[in-house]
């Protein structure tokens, strides 16, 4: 495959606490700040606390999900002092880290985030974007013992929702599994490897190394499956099966046992062979999600390098 | 209750509580709770009228462990005959009501028993929780369930320590009994959890059965975990916290942390170690809502509980 070239990765911006009880990423850019770190080799760096409100209260957001208020819509429509808190907010983000769609946009937006479910290490962008895939690839080489995996949302940029999106490039990092309001120390270092390796990367590239193509694997976002609920109050009736529990990316096929009654009977899956992800995701009760499902897609990467 | 010595005699304990939702984000008590508020035909026993109650209603509406202030903690006397009615915080109000129903505490009208259903972040797995080594009906529960529920492990943590002793919700009752059942984030009901509480529960009520049948139980002893002191994390000037539970520790409750042994990571890495004068066996290890009150774990030394027989009076 030709070789593509980019311009320099100069402006990278690694954010946390969008969700402000997601600890991993409030505990690395208060740590990036504490330590005065805004430059890495060629690449200068900004540390963002995205929602400090929310941080500051521990809880996910304050009035709405910050990480939903990104498209370009919501980004472009008028709000005033009694608009959501989290809506004014992505305004202020985006003049400081984008405009998105502009030139003065960040070259990279890395979003740190947790989840509760047993994801392991995950970077989830929006379009098949050669940069995220190479640096994952670069990843899943240098941390041989972490399983690195890619989740592709098939959004439009204009319709994507979420703070990567503002950079020429972006990617969330989705650290799991740990508790709301906990910082575990094994997902803590797990993800602190992973932002060193991604510097590293990025300073090669900058110094004009070519990385060789191949072949990732990525899981795109097919559908999502809410809790069996009561019909007339909307409570949920069921819990995930003790079989789909911690097994994100195990293979869901037809007859699997997806929930598990408080009456005690099992509720089978019954759909074509997929895979599941934030499985028990405790924040996507509230979005009526349980799960997501995705088909596993094998992606082609050309080598890259930088222009010049 | 009678001599030591013999066999303590108790009256009935015909009224039960099960109280769900004091911490409104620990999601097995809340959903048990509800779930036998609809049909409690699962915990109905011979003799007994068993309560399932939502202590904290508003707070399980947000899905937040509180809304003013730990309800947990509130059932101080202070709180219990605070005068000033709707502008005290929501949750001492909440405490002077459950008092009201099930109470008033230390009085013979109080309910004899209340069961509290909690979850943690912490791997402690199904830990009971006793307020009171002198509280023989409890420790003969308490061995009960143990038995009943062997080789599944359920262990016994008792805080009678004058100064981290705190007024929580059961306290109101003749026997308290906490049930704390982790690892489980906030917010999340797990299969495996949500099912473990259920089991033990469902002994707890069997043993009142018995019990109130007048099946009289044998002295017998009880391990328990007996709470020492709670060690905070490391912290700066700002009270932010620069370090974390160690990845040795983490997920390492009931298990022997000896002197030098590695206790917190700083988030460069450096190991700061335990510096206790013996071994201690920690518990509560990383529990979210701890953080804010200072307490990344506590520590606890082994001890071996005489429960003298038991009968109904």
């Amino acid at each position: 495959m030709e070789s593509v070239s980019f311009p320099p990765l100069s402006r990278v911006a690694v954010c946390g606490g969008t969700h402000g009880n997601e600890m991993t990423g409030v505990y690395m850019v208060r740590h990036l700040q504490k330590e005065k770190i805004d430059k890495i080799g060629s690449v200068s760096v900004s540390t963002v606390l995205t929602n400090p409100r929310a941080v500051e209260i521990c809880r996910r957001y304050v009035e709405t999900d910050l990480n939903r208020c990104f498209t370009e819509a919501l980004l472009n429509s008028p709000v005033t002092d009694s608009s959501p808190y989290e809506l004014r907010r992505a305004q202020e983000l985006n003049a400081q880290i984008g405009p998105k769609g502009s030139k003065e946009a960040m070259d990279l937006i890395i979003d740190i985030h947790n989840t509760t479910s047993n994801m392991g290490l995950c970077f989830i962008f929006y379009s098949i974007d050669w940069f995220t895939l190479h640096i994952l690839k670069y990843l899943q080489s240098k941390m041989a013992s972490v399983e690195v995996r890619a989740i592709q949302l098939d959004i439009p940029i204009a319709e994507a929702y979420s703070l990567e999106s503002v950079g020429k490039h972006g990617f969330a990092i989705e650290a799991g599994p740990q508790p709301n309001g906990v910082v575990r120390a094994d997902i803590h270092n797990m993800v602190k490897e992973a932002v060193d390796h991604i510097f590293s990367w990025l300073q090669e590239f900058n110094s004009g190394s070519t990385f060789e193509g191949g072949e990732v694997e990525a899981y795109t976002l097919v559908k999502s499956i809410d809790y069996p609920r009561n019909p007339v109050t909307g409570e949920i009736t069921a819990a995930i099966h003790s079989q789909l529990q911690d097994n994100d990316f195990k293979l869901l096929q037809r007859g699997n046992p997806i929930f598990m009654s408080f009456s005690g009977e099992t509720v089978k899956y019954d759909g074509e062979d997929l895979y599941p992800f934030f499985v028990n995701e405790c924040a996507y009760y509230e979005k009526k999600i349980a799960f997501h499902l995705a088909r596993k897609i094998k992606l082609t990467l050309p080598p890259i390098k930088v222009t010049g | 209750m009678s001599s030591y010595n013999n066999t303590a005699r108790f009256s009935e304990a015909r009224r039960v509580a099960i109280f769900g939702g004091t911490h409104g984000n620990e999601m097995s008590g809340v959903t048990l709770v509800n779930l036998w508020t609809k049909n409690g035909t699962e915990i109905q026993r011979k003799g007994v009228e068993a309560v399932p109650f939502i202590t904290n209603p508003k707070a399980v509406e947000k899905c937040t462990r509180y809304v003013d202030t730990d309800l947990n903690r509130a059932f101080t006397p202070e709180n219990l005959s605070a005068p000033g009615g709707n502008d005290l915080p929501y949750e001492v109000l909440r405490a002077q009501e459950i008092n009201r129903i099930f109470g008033p505490k230390g009085s013979p009208e109080a309910y004899d028993v209340i069961f509290d259903l909690h979850n943690t972040t912490s791997n402690m797995g199904c830990t009971l929780i006793l307020e009171s080594s002198k509280d023989h009906f409890n420790l003969q529960m308490m061995n009960y369930i143990k038995k009943s529920m062997a080789p599944a492990s359920c262990l016994v943590l008792m805080n009678e320590h004058p100064l981290l002793k705190y007024s929580t919700s059961r306290s109101v009752a003749k026997h308290p009994v906490g049930l704390e059942v982790g690892p489980q984030p906030q917010g999340v009901l797990r299969s495996n959890i949500f099912e473990a509480m259920r089991v033990i529960l469902k002994h707890a009520l069997d043993f009142i059965e018995l019990f109130n049948e007048g099946v009289e139980f044998p002295p017998c002893t009880v391990e328990v975990f007996r709470v020492l002191e709670w060690i905070d994390y490391p912290r700066d000037a700002n009270g932010n916290i620069i370090a974390m539970v160690h990845p040795n520790l983490q997920d390492c409750d009931w298990e022997p942390l000896n002197p030098g042994d590695p206790m917190f990571q700083t988030f460069d890495g450096k190991t700061i170690h335990y510096q206790g004068s013996g071994t201690v066996y920690p518990t509560f290890i990383n529990e979210a809502a701890y953080y804010e009150k200072q307490q990344a774990f506590i520590t606890t030394r082994r001890e071996t509980l005489v429960a003298s027989a038991i009968i109904k009076a």
